[in-house]
C-alpha cells in the first residue's frame, strides 16, 4: 500500500495498464509534450511514444469519435477531455455513437472506451469551465457514469473501467488531483455500481460522490459534535447506482440527504432520492432533503462562486431538517 | 477479355440486384412494412459497387443512413437486409437498427449512421488502428455532400492528414456527391462547391471523377487503394453521381428540383451505361440481361418473403446489447 495522491493513483494506472495491455492508447489535447493540464499523463509521451500518447488538435469531436473508432477496431483508447465542459462538443459522438453502436448494430460492435478528465466547480473559471455535467451522461443507456472521491477508487475504478467492454464517462474532480490517501498496489480493482458505505451512524444517511464526499464527511464531523450520528455513503458510480445499498442504510437510519455539486434541477440527487422513496419509502421518517449546486450558471466573483456549490454547512442544516432539528 | 471486363457481368447483376431492391424497399414502405426513414440509393449504385468491387475481404468500410446497396454489394443476404428494413428478428441488427443502422462485422461493414457526418471520426479512427495493429488493411469512408459541411467532416479529415505523414491513417474518402443533402443543393450548401478541393486545406490528396461509369470507378478504385495500403496516408474522392429517387420515400413532391432535371439525370442511368458497354464488349446479350433481371426479382422476391415471414423480435430483446 502506497500513499498516493489522486493524480498519481491515475498516472500510475494507466502505466500499469498500458504496460499489460498494448492495445491501451491515450489522445488529448495537450497530454503528451505538454504533459497533460493536470499532468495526469506526465512523461508517459517518453515512456510509450506519439503512436501511444496522441497529442491531438483542439476538436474534440474529432478525437473522441476517433477515438471510438479505434475501440471499434479492437483498441483500448482512453480519452482526456481537458474539463468535461469541453466534452459537448464531442456530445453527439458519445450519445449518438458510443453508447448505442452495440444496440443498433445487435451486438456486433462494442467501443469499450474512457472518456476521462476533470468534472466540476474549479477556482473562479466562471461559467464555461465550472460545470458538474454527471447527470447528462447518467441519463444515456450504453454508458458508465464514474465518478471517484479517493486515490486509491481513482485507481481502482479506472482499472475496471479501462479492462471493461463499455464506453465509461470517467468524471476526476479538479480539486481532487493533489489529493492524498493510500493507494493498493498492483492489480487492485473497484467494481462498478458498489456503493460504499465510509462512515457508519445510525441518525441520517447521507449519500455523495466526489468531492462532494469529502465535504459530507466533514459534515458528519461537525454533527457528530452536536451529538448526531451521520452515516455517510460514497456512490462511486451513478450507473450503474446501487441504489440497494443506500435503501439498506435509510432502513437502519430512517432519513436521509443526497448531496450533488451540480444543479438541481434533473440532477442525480432527485434520481436518488425517487429511489429511496420507491425502495424505502416505509422505512422514512422525513422527506428526502437535497443538497445541490445553485441553479445558475457559475458566476466568476469568488463570493457567489462560494454561494453557488455546497458547504458542509449546507449539509449539516438538511440533516437538521429531516432531524426536524432546523 | 479485358481484364476490366473479367467480372462486370456480375456486378451489372449486382447493381440491378441493388436497384430492385430499393424499387420493392419502396413499395414495402408504401404498404406500411417499413417504418420510419427510407433512404433509396438508385442512381448511385456505379459508386458503391465500383469501391466494393476492389476492396479486399478483410478491409472495412464505414457509410451513412443510403446503406442498403453498400450491404448488397459486400455480399450480405438481401433477405437479412430487408428484414432488419421490416424491423424482424432475422436482420443483419436482429430489428434493431432499422434502414439507417446496417451493420455486417463479418464482412466488413462497421455501419450506417444517421447523423450527418457522424461517422466520419469513426472511420479515421478505425483507419488509425488499423495500421496500428501492424496490419495492411484499409478502410473506406463513405460520405455525402451535405455532410462535407458539418464540423465531423473537418476536424477528423485534419487529423487524418496529421495521421497520415506517418502513415498512420489508411483510410479513403470517398464523397458521394449526389448533388443534394437532403432538399439543398451543394451550390446552396458548400461556399465552395468544388468538394474535392477542400480537402486540399488537410493535405490530403484528392480529385474528382464520374460516379456514374462503373468501370472508371472501379479503375480508380484500383490505384487509390493500392496507394492508401502501401502508404497508409488517407486519399479523397468526390464521384459525382445523382439521387433518382427524393431525399427519403416520404419526400414525394421534391419541390427543390425539377421534374426534368431528374428525367435528364435518368438518362445516365449507370446500369444502363454499364449494360451498354458490356454488350458493346460482346460480353452480354439481350438473353442474358433478361435472365439476370428475372433473378434479381426473384431474389429481391424472396427477400421480402422472408422478411414478411420472419417473426418480430422476441420481447427480451429489448434489454439486450445495452452494455457487454
Amino acid at each position: 500500500m502506497a500513499e498516493l495522491t489522486y493524480r498519481d493513483a491515475l498516472r500510475t494506472t494507466l502505466i500499469e495498464e498500458m504496460d499489460r495491455d498494448p492495445t491501451v492508447v491515450l489522445l488529448g489535447e495537450d497530454i503528451g509534450l505538454y504533459q497533460g493540464t493536470f499532468r495526469v499523463t506526465a512523461d508517459l509521451l517518453e515512456r510509450y511514444g506519439p503512436r501511444r500518447v496522441i497529442d491531438t488538435p483542439i476538436s474534440e469531436l474529432g478525437f473522441v469519435g476517433a477515438a471510438i473508432g479505434m475501440a471499434m477496431l479492437g483498441l483500448r483508447p482512453v480519452v482526456e477531455v481537458m474539463t468535461w465542459n469541453f466534452s459537448l462538443l464531442a456530445l453527439d459522438q458519445i450519445v449518438n455513437n458510443a453508447a448505442k453502436l452495440r444496440y443498433f448494430s445487435g451486438g456486433q460492435v462494442e467501443a469499450p472506451l474512457v472518456i476521462r478528465g476533470p468534472n466540476g466547480a474549479g477556482v473562479q473559471l466562471s461559467a464555461q469551465h465550472s460545470q458538474s455535467l454527471e447527470a447528462l451522461y447518467a441519463h444515456i443507456p450504453g454508458l458508465y457514469v464514474v465518478a471517484p472521491a479517493t486515490p486509491a477508487e481513482a485507481k481502482g475504478l479506472l482499472r475496471t473501467a479501462i479492462r471493461g467492454r463499455n464506453p465509461v464517462i470517467f468524471l476526476e474532480n479538479a480539486a481532487l488531483y493533489g489529493m492524498k490517501g493510500e493507494v493498493p498496489d498492483g492489480e487492485f480493482a473497484l467494481p462498478f455500481g458498489r456503493a460504499e458505505v465510509v462512515r457508519r451512524g445510525r441518525d441520517v444517511t447521507v449519500a455523495a460522490y466526489s468531492r462532494m464526499l469529502h465535504v459530507a464527511l466533514a459534515a458528519a464531523d461537525r454533527l457528530q459534535g452536536e451529538g448526531i450520528q451521520a452515516e455517510v455513503i460514497n456512490l462511486r458510480t451513478l450507473r450503474p447506482l446501487d441504489v440497494d445499498t443506500v435503501a439498506e442504510s435509510v432502513g437502519r437510519t430512517h432519513r436521509a440527504v443526497v448531496v450533488q455539486e451540480q444543479w438541481r434541477l434533473f440532477g442525480a440527487a432527485a434520481e436518488i432520492a425517487a429511489s429511496i422513496y420507491e425502495q424505502a419509502f416505509d422505512q422514512l421518517d422525513a422527506p428526502v432533503e437535497r443538497v445541490t449546486g445553485a441553479d445558475v450558471p457559475m458566476p466568476y466573483a469568488r463570493n457567489l462562486e462560494l454561494l453557488a456549490v455546497p458547504h458542509e454547512e449546507d449539509i449539516v442544516r438538511a440533516v437538521k431538517k429531516t432531524l426536524y432539528k432546523a | 477479355m479485358p481484364a476490366d471486363l473479367r467480372d462486370a457481368r456480375r456486378w451489372y447483376a449486382e447493381m440491378v440486384l441493388a436497384r430492385r431492391f430499393e424499387e420493392e424497399a419502396e413499395r414495402a414502405f408504401r404498404r406500411g412494412k417499413i417504418g420510419g426513414y427510407l433512404h433509396l440509393y438508385s442512381g448511385q449504385e456505379a459508386v458503391a459497387a465500383g469501391w466494393l468491387a476492389e476492396l479486399r475481404d478483410d478491409d472495412i468500410f464505414f457509410t451513412a443512413y443510403r446503406d442498403h446497396a453498400h450491404a448488397l454489394f459486400r455480399g450480405t443476404p438481401p433477405g437479412a437486409v430487408m428484414a432488419e428494413l421490416f424491423g424482424k428478428a432475422t436482420g443483419v441488427a436482429k430489428g434493431k437498427g432499422g434502414s439507417m443502422h446496417l451493420f455486417d462485422v463479418p464482412r466488413g461493414f462497421y455501419g450506417g449512421y444517421g447523423i450527418v457526418g457522424g461517422h466520419i471520426p469513426l472511420a479515421t479512427g478505425a483507419a488509425y488502428a488499423l495500421r496500428y495493429l501492424g496490419t495492411d488493411r484499409i478502410c473506406l469512408c463513405f460520405l455525402g455532400d451535405g455532410a462535407m459541411n458539418s464540423g465531423s467532416f473537418h476536424e477528423p479529415v485534419n487529423m487524418a492528414g496529421l495521421w497520415g505523414r506517418d502513415g498512420l491513417c489508411p483510410v479513403v474518402y470517398i464523397v458521394e456527391n449526389n448533388q443534394y443533402g437532403m432538399g439543398t443543393s451543394v451550390a446552396r450548401a458548400s461556399a465552395v462547391p468544388d468538394l474535392a478541393s477542400r480537402f486540399a486545406a488537410y493535405a490530403i490528396e484528392h480529385e474528382r471523377a464520374d460516379g456514374m461509369d462503373f468501370l472508371a470507378v472501379r479503375r480508380l478504385a484500383r490505384r487509390v487503394i493500392a496507394r492508401v495500403r502501401s502508404t497508409g496516408r488517407p486519399y479523397a474522392v468526390e464521384m459525382l453521381t445523382y439521387r433518382f429517387a427524393g431525399h427519403g420515400a416520404a419526400d414525394l413532391f421534391q419541390p427543390y428540383r425539377t421534374k426534368e432535371e431528374v428525367t435528364k439525370a435518368r438518362a445516365h442511368d449507370p446500369i444502363t451505361l454499364l449494360e451498354r458497354r458490356l454488350r458493346e464488349a460482346g460480353v452480354l446479350d439481350e438473353a442474358e440481361v433478361v435472365r439476370i433481371h428475372e433473378e434479381a426479382a426473384a431474389a429481391v422476391a424472396e427477400a421480402v418473403r422472408f422478411a414478411e415471414e420472419s417473426p418480430e423480435p422476441d420481447r427480451d430483446e429489448l434489454w439486450t446489447d445495452v452494455y457487454g
